[in-house]
């Protein structure tokens, strides 16, 4: 099946029962896939008015106790930033598939891009975190869309998934193992009675248990700066501790978070850095260069936000070059550039998509790179 | 301290006082809701308040009830997503004229469209009160509003007939002065299997009031009082709204028509055969 099929049936997995959705190429197929199949599930999908109105009604669901996705690609993905933020603040548990094409604005819609990368993570307005994941195939749609559920939950964030439109239209042999082989994490309620739960009371570093509309909780959810009670507030400690609550839960549980997929890193003197369909393309490249005698690793990215930042800081410990080809003109490399801190050279292979790299233009930067491991700067410590 | 307002039971009081300014009609929108949900057959854990953004975007914060704030315009996209995931709610969006027809207005179309069993209470106070008084898509033409300093130049919306005519099943209007006559329709409305539509014309003294010489709050009250013709049944196409003319009030459209979940398990049904199970809400 293709990444778009399989990424329905990782949600029906992980539990998803209810969709809102619009259509749009590339990522159209995963709402058809789910509109056919939600039916017969005790599911429900609507598709919406558009995009804007299909990321809100998935968090009015998800209060009403469902496990809840939007699909879309970029410029859907351009109207639900309002509602990225909304879901954050309320700390709202949801998922936001992005198939990326092409951009900007309305770019070339059915050709593969990986240029929302940093939309993902900064796109609504102020501070949060969210957490975004990456498949390169059909069978990680299935797997990381289970897994962007089960982080929804532990975390209360939206989780994005960012696919391209090579994943989402590729078709690979998917296994989907039995029911009682996924872990599916369930949503935490509170165990508290009515008078004495507050909505928004947590613990440092983690997430409130949830309770569900109807049941007598008689509870507020607000977009606005909000007290334990879920009540506005416009006290700045408290709007301090909130905001730093929602980031941390996210960066000091980076360690748990992150899923990363590493080949011959430990005495690589070069690494490619990589993530979505570019990881694939990369891989032929990576290769050729081994069987050349080029002491080159891979690190692939399946978490790419929070961003590795530890990892990489590590390996530049040893590593002398890196270099990143992204389906973009640069915008995870400026991590890669923020982590590495000079200590080690740093290649960008940009790309503005429509297509993959040409695995020689990665091959040729290893050559490279290998030759010139120090454009490093000092860095004065 | 005297007893205790019997109505306090309905309201978040550790939150009073209210944001509203003196004079505004929104205390008095509110009060008639709870008359409603007083008389309601429903079980008051099973209705939702749903909320744009807006002066009357903070209505779902006051009252004792699961209620949700939520962006602005998006309310009816919301309770469509709560409504569907647990049909066994009530929910009620109660927002305000900017909210729900300037930025939230295709979102209006569509529920009515799909007959969505919500209740959407607009509170219609012609401005945008919590941004300094703005032009909205329900200002007369002539009004003045902080970004229209030479009167609007704009035709408004004709609330009643955009729900009628985009398939909402009742559709009502009344003033905040009829009090009894506006808690009855939201009553009525929350019963209705289906989209209904009760518009509120509410004072805004501070920012439409004083600026269109029609005076404060009392004196607004008494325009709406003298100004009111009440006609059930009026043709919606007939009670659009002017600067200074009358405001039909009434009940203008209670029909039966299929809700969208209804719609669905009958098509469903149709579809699958015996073995379909009724959609009941997400498990």
């Amino acid at each position: 099946m293709d990444g778009d099929h399989a990424c329905c049936e990782g949600a029906l997995a992980a539990g998803c029962r209810f969709v809102a959705g619009y259509p749009i190429t590339p990522s159209t197929e995963v709402v058809e896939r789910i509109a056919a199949r939600f039916p017969s599930v005790g599911g429900m999908f609507i598709q919406m008015e558009d995009e804007i109105a299909s990321s809100i009604a998935m968090q009015g669901a998800v209060w009403a106790g469902a496990k809840a996705m939007t699909v879309t690609s970029g410029p859907g993905f351009s109207l639900m930033m309002e509602h990225i933020g909304y879901a954050a603040m309320t700390e709202a548990p949801c998922v936001f598939v992005n198939v990326q094409r092409t951009g900007p604005s309305t770019g070339l819609p059915t050709q593969p891009a990986q240029a929302d990368m940093m939309q993902a993570r900064w796109g609504s307005h102020g501070d949060y975190e969210i957490i975004a994941l990456c498949p390169n195939s059909p069978q990680e749609c299935f797997d990381l869309t289970i897994e962007a559920f089960n982080l929804a939950e532990i975390y209360r964030v939206p989780v994005m998934i960012m696919m391209d439109e090579c994943v989402g239209h590729m078709t690979e042999k998917v296994v989907i193992p039995r029911a009682s082989e996924i872990t599916v994490e369930p949503r935490h309620y509170t165990t508290q009675k009515p008078e004495e739960y507050l909505p928004y009371k947590a613990e440092k570093n983690s997430a409130p248990a949830m309770v569900r509309v109807g049941n007598g909780y008689r509870f507020h959810v607000t977009g606005l700066t909000h007290d334990e009670r879920g009540y506005p507030s416009t006290s700045l400690e408290i709007h301090d501790r909130f905001v730093n609550r929602l980031i941390d839960k996210v960066r000091n549980n980076a360690r748990q978070i992150i899923m990363l997929d590493e080949t011959d890193t430990a005495d690589a003197d070069v690494v490619v850095v990589s993530y979505g369909i570019t990881s694939r393309v990369a891989v032929k490249a990576i290769q050729a260069a081994r069987k050349n005698g080029i002491n080159v690793g891979h690190l692939r990215l399946m978490t790419v936000w929070p961003f590795p930042e530890k990892r990489l800081h590590t390996l530049a410990s040893h590593v002398k070059a890196f270099i990143m080809p992204e389906l973009n003109m640069g915008q995870m490399y400026l991590e890669l550039q923020r982590c590495i801190e000079g200590r080690a050279a740093t290649y960008l292979i940009p790309h503005s998509g429509g297509t993959v790299h040409n695995p020689d233009d990665i091959y040729q930067k290893i050559v490279y790179a290998a030759r010139h491991p120090r454009k490093k700067k000092e860095t004065a410590k | 301290m005297s007893a205790k307002n019997p109505r306090n039971q309905y309201l978040r009081t550790e939150r009073m006082p209210n944001i509203w300014c003196p004079g505004c009609g929104l205390g008095t929108a509110v009060n008639c809701f709870i008359s409603a949900i007083e008389d309601c057959e429903t079980p008051l854990d099973q209705i939702s308040v749903v909320s744009g953004i807006g002066c009357t975007g903070r209505v779902a914060g006051y009252l004792k009830l699961d209620s949700f704030h939520t962006t602005h315009g998006r309310p009816i996209p919301f309770a469509t997503g709560l409504k569907l995931s647990n049909p066994k709610l009530k929910v009620v969006v109660f927002s305000g004229d900017g909210d729900l027809f300037a930025i939230g207005g295709n979102h209006f179309i569509h529920a009515a469209r799909r007959n969505m069993d919500l209740t959407i209470i607009c509170v219609n106070n012609f401005t945008y009160g919590m941004t300094g008084g703005q032009v909205t898509p329900t200002t007369p033409i002539d009004a003045f509003s902080s970004t229209t300093p030479y009167g609007n130049i704009e035709e408004p919306f004709n609330l009643p007939f955009l729900a009628d005519c985009s398939g909402a099943v009742y559709v009502a209007r009344w003033t905040v002065f009829h009090v009894r006559q506006a808690a009855r329709a939201m009553r009525e409305a929350m019963h209705k299997n289906g989209f209904s539509f009760i518009e509120i014309i509410s004072p805004c003294p501070t920012l439409y009031g004083r600026r269109n010489k029609i005076g404060d709050g009392l004196k607004m009250m008494q325009a709406f009082k003298d100004n009111s013709v009440i006609a059930d049944e009026t043709d919606t196409r007939n009670v659009a709204l002017d600067f200074r003319g009358k405001i039909i009030c009434g009940k203008f459209v209670d029909r039966e028509k299929t809700s969208f979940l209804d719609m669905y398990n009958i098509k469903m049904a149709e579809r699958f055969g015996p073995f379909y199970e009724p959609y009941e809400g997400i498990k």
